[in-house]
């Protein structure tokens, strides 16, 4: 079943003058994937993330995702599709300081409002549990180190059982046990039919997901 | 939906304490300040009307020397296309008496508007005692429409009323020309009129107005007394004071009344034209002051949500990234601007109550032109009713545009570093 299907995208930057960094992007992904895209800094890996993301908007072509034609939504439905549809891992963790780890886990559900609160506090649990930094759970989110703080972060993405998860560069900061660590939880995932799109230029990385695409100069190079 | 937007709001009011209570002052003290000035300034005012209201009628009907009058020659001439100039006319001797005053005073009785109605005869005199002088007024009442009036039996210090009915060759006598002369309730004191006329009256009672100008000079006995120091017949009628039911209906009934009558008529407003301008002056600096105020606290807030929302543009973008819109960040900040408001606007009117309390009782020495020993307030609820609402809407004002901001945020332009 294709879970992301990406036609003919192309995009401009504007500064300092027009010049295309995506060129003609064309491609899916199967549900259960895990695909990885790399390329040299400045390829447009990240741009290309961003716009599978719905966060981008200024593209030409269009996108869809879970049979749903994304290119066009207004920025409240993409919001909303978003907190339903999409989990999020960036290179920094870039969690909420003020919050606690668990409230930090359980605000995408809370927006998206489709459990009780205590139903949500215990799926919260649950995922920090599969992460094993649910004993962390009443901490301030500042007070973790940085490997727990992206497994926090991991938990964050997939408290809405999303139908995709998205990483910019995931591991990218991390040291390689925990770098390891985090590929093999993104692993575990996809054998559990978890769709999974990382950006990343860590070869290794790259070379244990399902699939790469090797961008170049806005192009794909190889799928 | 909303509670958690209000729970975010919350946290981040939390995580900065000092931050917010320092919001929250800029607040508070600025909706404190609008309660005192308010309540300091109107009640002066109200003080101010009071008093006026004491010393002056609604409207005041008398005669005018006329000096615009038509001159013997226009009379002999008129039409007979001759021009006349008669240059720097002088006022001619007459007598400066309302010319029908019974029936000027009947009429008035039988109008609706009208609730009450008092005649008088006004003389300069000179007061003695001993062997001292003082010049003053003395008017002839009838004492019970004046007291109807301005409520004399109220300003008595010593003395009764009826006292003055009873002996026709007496006169309550101003608390302050009293004591200038050291005349005590029972001394006689002898007037003498311009024109030479001399009496000898009893002091029977002794009154305080609260306003020097008036209890220096002035004593009220019967208007009979006054028409016979004058040797005036008892028609003789200088003023007639008249009390309306609604007092600002007199700047429009004067004019109709001066016309209706062919004499002068004057309104409280008129007469008391400095005390009208600086109730106004008092109350256009309320509005400045006030609003000023508002506006720094306004601004104060402004900057707090502004470092807030450049401090959290990282928070922001990742909470957009999770799902929440634009709207939802708005609501978020405003919701802290509000809260910041709401606290800040009932602390306010708190303390801008204990201010208003603490000046109420602090003594004031109002002098010989006022007699007052405390400072004047108004308590009016209505002030701590505008301070909230104008403490929260200030707030919301100060708290959109940086919220606004932070809702346009593009979260990729910081995601990505």
């Amino acid at each position: 079943m294709t879970v992301l299907q990406a036609s003919h995208l192309n995009k401009y930057f504007y500064q300092p003058e027009r010049f295309p960094v995506l060129t003609n992007i064309s491609f899916e992904i199967q549900r259960g994937e895990f695909l990885t895209i790399v390329g040299k800094s400045g390829c447009g890996k990240s741009t290309l993330l961003y716009i599978l993301s719905t966060m981008d908007t200024d593209y030409e072509g269009t996108l869809t995702i879970g049979g749903r034609l994304l290119t066009g939504l207004k920025q409240p439905d993409l919001a909303r599709f978003r907190n339903e549809h999409i989990g999020f891992v960036f290179q920094f963790h870039f969690l909420l300081p003020e919050f606690s780890v668990l409230e930090n886990v359980m605000l995408p559900a809370l927006k998206l409002g489709r459990f009780s609160r205590e139903e949500t506090e215990s799926r919260a649990y649950e995922k920090l549990r599969l992460l094993g930094v649910h004993e962390q759970a009443l901490k301030a989110a500042s007070k973790l180190s940085g490997g727990q703080q992206q497994r926090v972060a991991l938990a964050r993405a997939l408290i809405n059982d999303p139908t995709l998860i998205m990483g910019d560069e995931p591991t990218g900061n991390l040291d390689s046990a925990n770098a390891k660590n985090a590929f093999d939880i993104l692993q575990d995932l996809a054998r559990q039919g978890q769709t999974i799109i990382c950006v990343t230029h860590d070869q290794e990385f790259a070379a244990r997901s399902d699939r790469t695409i090797v961008m170049s100069d806005g192009m794909i190079v190889s799928q | 939906m909303y509670s958690t937007n209000f729970r975010i709001a919350k946290t981040h009011l939390l995580a900065k304490k000092k931050q917010t209570i320092v919001a929250i002052l800029g607040v508070t003290f600025g909706i404190a300040m609008y309660v005192l000035m308010a309540s300091v300034l109107t009640g002066v005012n109200k003080l101010v009307d009071n008093l006026a209201f004491q010393a002056t009628a609604h409207i005041r009907l008398y005669k005018e020397a006329d000096i615009n009058r038509e001159s013997v020659l226009e009379t002999v001439y008129r039409g007979s296309n001759t021009l006349v100039k008669v240059h720097h006319q002088k006022p001619i001797r007459e007598k400066l008496y309302l010319r029908n005053a019974s029936e000027i005073l009947d009429d008035l009785r039988r109008m609706p508007q009208v609730t009450g109605v008092s005649a008088q005869v006004s003389s300069p005199v000179f007061y003695n005692f001993g062997s001292v002088q003082f010049n003053g007024t003395l008017l002839g009442v009838n004492i019970f429409d004046e007291d109807r009036l301005f409520d004399l039996k109220g300003q008595l210090k010593s003395g009764r009323l009826e006292n003055l009915l009873a002996n026709p060759n007496s006169l309550l006598m101003g608390i302050g020309l009293a004591r200038k002369m050291n005349v005590l309730e029972g001394d006689n004191v002898t007037v003498v009129t311009p024109r030479g006329v001399v009496f000898v009256l009893k002091v029977v009672g002794i009154y305080k107005s609260g306003i020097g100008a008036l209890d220096n000079v002035r004593s009220y006995t019967n208007i009979g007394t006054v028409q016979k120091l004058l040797q005036t017949d008892p028609t003789y009628i200088t003023d007639i004071n008249i009390k309306v039911r609604d007092v600002y209906s007199a700047a429009g009934l004067a004019p109709q009344w001066a016309k209706r009558y062919g004499v002068k008529a004057e309104d409280w407003a008129t007469a008391n034209s400095t005390m009208v301008a600086s109730n106004k002056i008092r109350d256009i600096m309320t509005y400045i002051v006030s609003v000023t105020l508002l506006v720094v606290a306004g601004f104060g807030i402004y900057n707090i949500m502004s470092m807030t929302v450049n401090d959290k543009m990282k928070d922001i973008a990742i909470l957009k990234a999770t799902g929440f819109s634009g709207r939802d960040i708005i609501q978020i900040f405003l919701t802290e601007a509000v809260i910041i408001g709401i606290l800040g606007a009932l602390l306010g009117v708190v303390l801008g109550f204990v201010f208003s309390w603490m000046v109420s009782k602090a003594p004031f020495d109002g002098g010989d032109f006022i007699s007052i020993d405390h400072f004047p307030v108004n308590f009016n609820p209505v002030f701590y009713l505008i301070g909230v609402v104008f403490g929260v809407v200030t707030t919301l004002l100060a708290g959109y545009f940086p919220a606004r901001r932070a809702a346009d945020i593009d979260p990729v332009a910081i995601l990505r570093g």
